[in-house]
Parts: structure tokens; sequence; C-alpha cells
């Protein structure tokens, strides 16, 4: 039965995170963004310790699905509160992150293990998932990182750029990098696969950390690959290239899961932006008079109306591409959907917010010209735009990604 | 907890309305909407669908449904897929009937309900919109004031369906104590249905206006009797406007994915240039947006909470992505799409009557 209301489980939780966003994440949230290349620790261990009973941690593995059937919509509702909190400061928290969405989409039971039993306990760790590269982005297919068997290892070449949380993973914690690289560049998508890359491998450097628009307290990290060697068994999935393109799809499905992530994510940026004009207007005595004649409705008025109703549907999709994993479904329009939608809307919201402050809104003495510093963001990573936009159109007209590219 | 998926029931229900769209409203639609007239046909075979009577109670004739807004739009979504104007003339005996149901004292349920739940089309319908540029939803200027134990009412209203034939009129006005509603039968002294209207679309719907002169009306027609709240029936048509509305969108994003795919240019078809596929792939988004924005309105008055906020935004956000999407819909067609053998100019001409279509339909 159709039904909005939130469990009471996930209710709880919310008012929890929430609690969190408010307190230890809004007060640091400037300064993190002006120190850059800083790391909040007190912060960042805080939230390792706390992370057992945390819903972000849960890739983990600890607590078999059938115990949490709202994971994934518990997660997005959670995402949403931390990113309202502060975005960069969201992805900066150490956790298995893309890596291992990577690990537990496609590793084996024993892989997991390995790979993810780390995030329990001990220091703060991070894994980041390694894919972009200088000469190619959205067409992933395309990349050239190469990865070839000797003996008992893998050795890969190459250069990955645009890596979440990437210096973390890959240097400053006891985490992994998941890489994509080639075992055959003649093979196109079938040959790529995914690699699990221990922090501090021999072979794997941290070269530059990039600064950006926003997001700052998260890094963003370029890796180079030199004769890096990886164990035999450190492959995702199956090490045959097939005739077919089906092992890329499997890589590539690991994005059904993690764009809900993403969109609940810019939902809670946008919910920061909108919060602080709808209270704003409120401190001056403006009430948003729903149900007038949009006839003598201000301009103001229908701007933030437009902005409510718009950050709703996003949200609404955001859930339900959260509720069909959660339940089985296969999401893969629907995740692209959520985040097409989230990503733009949130662009949306926070320029416009930025305009209905005025001098305010561009002032850093506010968060919200960082909100929209921060929002972009969305509609870059996790499949651009525009990548997003592609997903859609093939799978609404029945095309391959050769009949429409 | 939340949850997307409609009941086993609902999905009967859904499967039944779209049948009836795909057989029996959307092969009519263009006549109809090139004769301004609904099909006899039509009208008796939507009758059987049991939408007006499946609400009302047994002990009045009717099947004893329950009342779900979400069930409605659901339903409103398949058959406004179909056609707009033949599902409004299908529906506007709700305008008077659910009204009733919602906030009707028993006295009234008694009198008017049975005769809308026998073999035949009945028609009641509703007077809500005016014929003003800046008509307000919320400052109605048609007038209720009391007089010797009644009302009196004055004004003028307009986009009347099927006025002039009804059994009885749910005339909407401001009251001293707030927006209230009276029934008001035909013949009454200062009562003049006038001519039929002629709109841009929704043509094949009768629609009429009505001017209200010093009518005189009993207490007792007043909708629930002094101080009923009818907050909650203006917010359940605002969420009909936009299921309806989805179920518009719906028609013209099938209509021109389905022509890019046939249509060659450049030596392939044109769903396959990024201009025209990514213009689809976010008229797709957008419908699921409308769609679930009106589940989110309708399940917040089915659970009894205050929905003015949600049904306000729903309603302006799908009358507005709706008008895109047909407006979409015409530009893939190209000149096609313009050209009156193709249906999307019809949807087009529908979806910019959504942000005026107040109080026409009833979730």
């Amino acid at each position: 039965m159709i039904d909005f209301e939130l469990s009471e489980a996930i209710q709880t939780q919310r008012q929890m995170v929430h609690a969190v966003a408010e307190q230890a994440m809004r007060p640091i949230a400037r300064e993190y963004d002006e120190r850059e290349h800083e790391k909040p620790w007190d912060f960042l261990n805080m939230m390792w310790q706390v992370s057992s009973g945390h819903p972000v941690s849960e890739g983990a593995g600890k607590k078999p699905k059938q115990e949490r059937p709202e994971r994934n919509l518990a997660m997005c509702v959670s995402i949403e509160e931390l990113s309202w909190g502060d975005a960069g400061l969201y992805l900066s928290i150490p956790n298995t992150g893309l890596g291992g969405a990577a690990v537990a989409a496609a590793g084996t039971p024993e892989q997991k293990e390995r790979f993810l039993s780390r995030f329990s306990g001990g220091k703060p760790k991070w894994a980041a998932m390694a894919i972009t590269e200088p000469g190619c982005g959205s067409d992933s297919s395309a990349i050239q990182t190469t990865a070839q068997r000797d003996g008992d290892h893998w050795v890969i070449n190459g250069t990955k750029i645009f890596c979440t949380s990437g210096l973390m993973a890959a240097e400053k914690s006891e985490g992994f990098v998941v890489v994509w690289a080639t075992l055959d560049r003649s093979a196109g998508r079938a040959g790529i696969k995914a690699f699990v890359v221990e922090a501090g491998t021999p072979g794997m450097y941290v070269t530059k950390v990039e600064n950006k628009l926003g997001i700052r307290a998260s890094d963003t990290a370029t890796l180079v690959f030199e004769d890096c060697r990886v164990p035999l068994d450190n492959i995702l999935g199956s090490p045959e290239v097939p005739k077919t393109s089906e092992g890329f799809k499997g890589v590539m499905a690991t994005f059904d899961a993690t764009r809900p992530i993403v969109a609940a994510s810019a939902i809670g940026v946008g919910r920061a932006a909108l919060d602080l004009v709808k209270d704003t207007l409120k401190e001056h005595g403006i009430e948003i008079r729903y149900g007038l004649s949009p006839h003598k409705l201000t301009v103001l008025e229908r701007d933030v109306m437009e902005m409510e109703a718009q950050l709703e549907a996003a949200r609404l999709l955001t859930w339900r591409a959260a509720w069909m994993m959660d339940n089985g479904l296969r999401n893969n329009l629907e995740a692209s959907m959520a985040k097409a939608k989230a990503g733009l809307v949130v662009t949306q919201i926070t320029q416009k917010a930025v305009e209905i402050l005025g001098p305010l809104g561009y002032s850093r003495q506010l968060l919200l010209e960082k909100w929209m510093r921060d929002a972009k963001i969305n509609v870059i990573f996790e499949g651009t735009q525009q990548i997003n936009q592609l997903i859609v159109a093939r799978r609404i007209l029945g095309y391959s990604s050769k009949e429409l590219s | 907890m939340v949850n997307f998926k409609p009941t086993d029931e609902q999905e009967l229900i859904r499967e039944s309305m779209a049948g009836f769209a795909r057989e029996v409203l959307r092969p009519a639609a263009r006549e109809a909407d090139e004769k301004n007239a609904v099909p006899e046909t039509v009208v008796q075979r939507g009758w059987e669908l049991g939408l007006v009577q499946s609400p009302i109670p047994e002990a009045l004739g009717g099947y004893g449904d329950a009342r779900s807004a979400v069930t409605s739009a659901l339903l409103l979504e398949e058959l406004a897929y179909g056609d707009l104007a033949l599902t409004l003339h299908l529906l506007a005996p709700r305008l008077l009937t659910i009204p009733l149901l919602v906030a009707g004292t028993e006295e009234q349920r008694r009198r008017w309900l049975p005769r809308f739940a026998g073999a035949a089309f009945t028609v009641g319908t509703a007077a809500f919109v005016e014929p003003r540029w800046d008509f307000d939803a919320t400052a109605l200027a048609t007038r209720a004031e009391r007089q010797r134990g009644g009302y009196v009412l004055t004004g003028g209203k307009c986009l009347v369906p099927l006025a002039a034939r009804a059994e009885a009129i749910l005339v909407y006005a401001a009251a001293p104590d707030g927006l209230a509603a009276f029934v008001v039968e035909p013949g009454t002294p200062g009562l003049t249905v006038g001519e039929r209207e002629r709109n841009m679309g929704i043509k094949a719907l009768d629609t009429f206006t009505l001017t209200l002169e010093g009518v005189r009306v009993p207490a007792a027609a007043r909708l629930g009797g002094e101080g009923v709240n009818l907050q909650p029936l203006v917010d359940a048509s605002r969420i009909a406007v936009a299921a309806l509305a989805v179920g518009v969108a719906r028609a013209a994003f099938d209509y021109a994915r389905d022509y890019a795919k046939e249509r060659r240019a450049f030596g392939v078809a044109i769903a396959q240039k990024q201009a025209v596929a990514f213009k689809l792939a976010d008229m797709a988004i957008e419908i699921d947006s409308m769609r679930l924005l009106t589940w989110e309105a309708a399940w917040k008055l089915d659970s009894g909470q205050p929905a003015t906020r949600e049904a306000v935004l729903v309603k302006q956000y799908a009358s507005q992505s709706a008008l895109n999407i047909t407006d979409n819909a015409v530009q893939v067609l190209g000149g096609h799409g313009y050209i009156r053998e193709h249906p999307v100019e019809l949807w087009l001409r529908n979806a910019r009557g959504f942000a005026t279509f107040d109080g026409l339909a009833i979730v």
C-alpha cells in the first residue's frame, strides 16, 4: 500500500543523525571549507567511533541484510541529514565509501570478509574508487590503465584522477582503493575489471590533491600506478575477458546502489539552503501563503513554493529508488532518474537561494554561498547530469549504448 | 513504513481503467473534440465503471467502497491518459457526490445520493471557478448572505460541467463564516445557466457559466451545515487536477517516444539523437516526479493530515510540468505535431487548462 510515513526506526535514526549534523558539522563547516587540505580529525574520529551503530558503515556487512529491510532507504534519510549538516564533511567521513560498495556488489564472500571487516574497529579507514583518468571521464569504457598478469600478481599501470577520498584511502589509513583497469584494451568494455589495491601498496602514489569549487573538506586525489603489484585474488569478479560486455555491466551496477545515495546527499544540501531562506523570511514576518491565487503571490513566495515542490519531487524519486533496492527490484532507471533530478534541482535551488538573500547570500558570513558551491558537484560526480540523462533515455527508449551514444 | 506499491485491489482498478481508456476513451477522443460533444455510448459505458456509484454507501444504493484519494489518483491518471474531456464528463457527478460523502449531513446524503446510484448516468456537478482573470479560491467573489433562516447567493461562475442537465449543482460561495457550498436545484429563481462555453481545450466537455442573482436557498442546502471545514474538498480538487495532469502528460510522452523511434532523419531514428533523447528523458523524469508528488498529497489527505500545502504545490507543479511535457511532445513531432491528425496538439490544448481547472474534478 502506498505510504510515505517513515518507519519509527528510521525516524529515530534521523533525529540522531540530525543532531550530529547540527552540533558536530555545522559549527566546523566554514573552517574546513577555508582550510581546504586539513582534516577535521576530532570529527572524523568521533564519526569512526560511533559508526558501529551508524548507517553509513553498514556496507561492512556486519548485519545480514534481512535484519535491515529498509537499509537503503534508511541510508538515504541519514545521508540527507548529514549533508544538511555539511556535504564536504559528510563525504570525508571514514567509511567503506564507493570502494566498499564495489566490493560489496562484486566481491566474493571471502573478499568481503578480507576487505570490509577492517571497517569495524581500530583507526579510521577509508575506501575509494578510482575510475576517471586524464583522458576519459564519462566514457569509462575508454580507460587506459592496464592490469597484466605476472605469476600470482596483477601489475597495474596508469593514472587515475578525481578519486574521492583517494588520499585517505591510499595513504592516510589502512584502507584500500578499487581501481578500474583493462586486461585487454582491444576488448573494450569487456576487458575492464576492478582491482582492490591496499593502502600503502608499493607502486601506488598520490601525486596531487585537487583544489575545488566546493566539498573542500573531502579530498579529491590523483593516483599514479607504476608497476603496482596486487595479489591475484584482489580482482573483483572473474578474470576472464568475456565475449560480451556483461562483466562491465556488473561493475556499472554498483552505481544503481550509489546514485540514490548521491541524490540523497544533494537533497540535504538543497534543504539546508531552502531552510535558511524560509527561516530568514520568517524572521522578517514573511509567511508563504499556500493556496492563495497565483495572481496575489509575491515572486518570493512563488520561488519558495517552486523550490519546495522541486526538492520534494527529487526526494520522492530518491526514496523510490532506495525502496526498490530494499525490495530486490532492479532500479537502474529509477536510480538515474533520482540522481538526474536531485542534482539539477539542488544546483538550481542553492543558486536561487543565494539570489534571494542578496548580498547576505553572496557573503561568506553565511554558509549559503558554500552550499551553492557544494551543490554543483552533484551534477558532476557519480555520472554527470548528461550521463544520467543518457541512461534514462536508453532505458525508456529501449536502446543499447550503441544505438544511443 | 514507506511503500511505493499500490495494493492488489488498486492495481486491478488501475488495469480496468487503463483498459477502458485504451479501448473506449482514446478512440473517441479526436471526434469528440472536433464535434464538441461526448458520445452517449462513452457516457453509458463510463457509468458502468462505477466511478460515481462505488463510494456511495450500500444503504443508499451504491457499492459502499471506501473512498481513497490515492485510489482516485491512480484511476484519474489512467482515465486522463485516454482523454481528459471525456474523463471530466464521466466524473462530473462526483463533484456533487464526493462532497456529500465527505462533508454532507445525513439528511443531505439521503436526499441526493440514491439518485446517483442508478443504472444510467445521472448528472450532478459543482460550480467553483469564477469568470475573472484573478480568480482566487481563497476569496470567492460569489457571496452567501444569511437571510431569514436561509442564504442568498449572488455572483457568477464559469467552467461548470454539464450544468444545463444537472439534477443539482454544488455552488461554492464565501459565507460570513468562511468557505461554504450549497446544493442548488435547477429552476431555483435567480439561477441562470448561461451559454455553453467555448474553450481552447477539453472541447468535448459541456461547460457553462452560471449567474446567481439573489438565489434563495434554505439553510438545509448548505453542505454539512454551518461551520463545516471545506478545505479538504479544495485540496482534493487540486490533487485531482494533478492526477489528471499526470495522465495527459504520460499520453503525450508515450506518443512522442514512439514517434521518435519511428521517425528517421540523418540516417537514424530521431530518438537516437541526444537532442531528442534527452528531451524524452527529462519528460519521463518529470512524469514520475508529478506522479509521486500526487501520490504523496493524496496519501496525506487519506491519512487525515492537513494537505493544503502539498495539494497547492503539486497542482502548481503538475500543471506546469504537463504543459512543458505536452509542448515538448508537439516539438518532438515537429510540423506533424501541429497537425490535427496527431493527438499531441489536443493534449497541449488540454494541458494548458490545468492551471485553471480548479474544482473540475475531485479525488
